[in-house]
């Protein structure tokens, strides 16, 4: 099964490589080094997460169950994609988490360009997907793995 | 939603396009949750998260420039958390050259429009804005627009207040609105326990470890704790508090705990009892072993484990005025024993600027200060989040600074013993 269908928190279009986190992703810790030096790419800085450590998280589609950590999560996601290097869409397999759903407001309302989200997509969804796959995501919440490399 | 006339009006851009937006922010981050109303904020002061001035946080600044050009600033006062510098905390030229120029280059200005945001005045930089000599202490009841998970969990938990685990930003946006989305913690459903945790321990249980076991246990629910009032009592006095401070934040970090309930102790454990718990909930039991597996499953990020130990902090969450005199008498009961004048690791013990002015009215000021002991308001989050403070080996007790950044856990007992001469086991 390659298609699944969530909820649009924010909803968008986006067609990016999919980066998964299997555990939560601790957003002050993930971004605040590639915030801090510069790095345009967004190298995961959060070395509690083997799945996304010294990865590349900028423009990516990124494939979590929720967020964790710090509650200035939302606002370091929010700085994230005002400084385009935020992932090009967030894909949640559960409902999305208070700190999360912050960021993707505050970027929809307060960047021109919106943070596509997507939430509720099922536990199938992170067990499926894969780092590496090619993601699409439409306008309903409909995810689609369009290949895989 | 459904917004009242008032509410509607500030959405349709009569008191502005920024409050509108404002608004417009609250609004959608409700509906994400299922809000079907928003209601007013009661507490009469908010809390902020974001103390730091981090440089590069540019679009923060500018969002917060647009807010009070435009007037949109909270409609009540607010403490934030602590500041991430203090020259009295250990560091050397390269560090303060990082910190300084680079890290928080960004720190004065960000202090100044916090100022006219509403920050209450400049000693309310503190995470523990909950205690007496702070002020910001919410009654039974309020509803809040607060963040910092340390002490939204004290808050809903201890004193009986109702908020979310808000972001940096939304909190602030909630305090000028004058009203939040009512979803979560704010309703008697979302109040109710999922989990029932028994304490079945030897003796009482460290309140850092055991928050760190419920908190990776039950991640964002809500545990009905059974059994712990048999070692900490049933009172809410300051040592109890003290104890539910510590450990409520390592429920929050560890996982993402914004509530919980011990029975026979906190406010609404007392007046619902087990009604607090959902049908069928699920179940942890905690004992030694359960304890000892948390403790061992610590990561060390140490480069070195074996290293000795260059800098320990002690206060995070900020002391309270009781831990910090505890503290002083136990170092240096534990100096003395051993024949010594000073700490043996440089040490910085950590508490909000008004319980520092209250301790230094207090004899055990001088005792501790002979002791060597460095007195700051630093956030040694904020001090070890940096590549440089990243890559010392730092002992601490607490067990939020242990998972945030690279500092390594050991029980305030251990911590005590390796400061005053005792080295580490």
């Amino acid at each position: 099964m390659n298609v699944f269908q969530g909820r649009p928190v924010i909803p968008g279009t986006a067609e990016a490589t999919a980066l998964v986190s299997h555990g939560g992703f601790n957003t002050l810790a993930s971004y605040q080094k590639s915030l801090m030096f510069g790095d345009k790419t967004a190298k995961c800085g959060d070395q509690n997460n083997p799945d996304l450590y010294q990865k590349p998280m900028a423009g990516t589609a990124l494939c979590l169950p929720q967020t964790i950590g710090s509650t200035t999560g939302g606002m370091v996601l929010y700085c994230a994609h005002a400084m385009e290097r935020s992932p090009a869409c967030l894909l949640f397999a559960g409902h999305i988490d208070s700190l999360a759903a912050a960021g993707a407001v505050l970027s929809h309302v307060w960047t021109n360009r919106p943070l596509p989200t997507v939430d509720c997509l099922g536990e199938e969804f992170l067990n499926t997907v894969k780092t590496g796959d090619r993601i699409r995501v439409y306008e309903d919440g409909k995810v689609e793995i369009v290949s895989r490399p | 939603m459904e917004l009242t006339n008032e509410q509607q009006q500030i959405l349709n851009g009569e008191k502005g396009e920024t409050m509108a937006k404002v608004m417009q922010t609250l609004v959608l981050y409700g509906q994400t949750f299922g809000a079907t109303k928003m209601v007013p904020v009661t507490g009469e002061m908010g809390h902020l998260v974001t103390s730091f001035g981090l440089g590069v946080m540019k679009p923060v600044y500018e969002l917060m420039d647009k807010l009070i050009a435009d007037g949109a600033v909270s409609g009540q006062k607010f403490t934030v958390d602590p500041r991430p510098l203090d020259k009295n905390v250990p560091s050397d030229i390269l560090k303060n050259l990082v910190f300084r120029k680079f890290m928080y280059s960004a720190q004065e200005p960000y202090d100044a429009q916090l100022e006219k945001l509403g920050l209450v005045d400049k000693t309310g930089y503190t995470c523990t804005c909950y205690l007496d000599q702070v002020g910001n202490k919410p009654k039974q009841g309020d509803v809040l627009s607060w963040a910092e998970s340390s002490a939204v969990v004290y808050a809903n938990s201890v004193l009986g207040a109702r908020c979310n685990r808000n972001s940096g930003i939304i909190e602030l946006f909630g305090s000028i609105v004058g009203y939040v989305p009512y979803f979560g913690l704010l309703t008697d459903e979302g109040r109710k326990a999922t989990w029932v945790v028994e304490i079945k321990t030897s003796t009482v249980p460290e309140a850092q470890v055991l928050g760190s076991a419920i908190g990776m246990k039950v991640m964002e629910d809500v545990p009905y704790i059974k059994g712990l009032t048999n070692y900490i009592g049933t009172e809410l006095d300051e040592k109890t508090c003290a104890y539910l401070k510590d450990f409520g934040a390592a429920t929050a970090s560890n996982g993402a705990v914004g509530l919980y309930h011990v029975e026979g102790l906190t406010p609404e454990a007392k007046e619902q009892g087990e009604d607090l718990i959902v049908k069928d909930p699920r179940t942890y039991v905690i004992d030694d072993k359960e304890l000892a597996r948390v403790k061992a499953s610590y990561p060390v990020m140490w480069k070195n484990p074996d290293a000795a130990p260059k800098l320990c902090f002690v206060g995070c969450p900020h002391l309270s005025l009781e831990q910090l005199k505890d503290w002083t008498e136990q170092v240096s009961r534990g100096l003395k024993a051993r024949g010594l004048a000073k700490v043996t690791v440089p040490t910085v013990f950590t508490a909000a600027p008004g319980v520092i002015e209250a301790f230094r009215q207090l004899p055990q000021a001088q005792t501790l200060k002979d002791t060597g002991v460095v007195l700051s308001y630093i956030c040694p989050l904020m001090y070890m989040n940096n590549p440089l403070a990243g890559k010392m080996p730092v002992i601490t007790n607490s067990n939020k600074l242990r998972t945030y950044t690279t500092a390594r856990y050991y029980p305030s007992a251990e911590i005590l013993d390796i400061i005053t001469g005792g080295g580490r086991k």
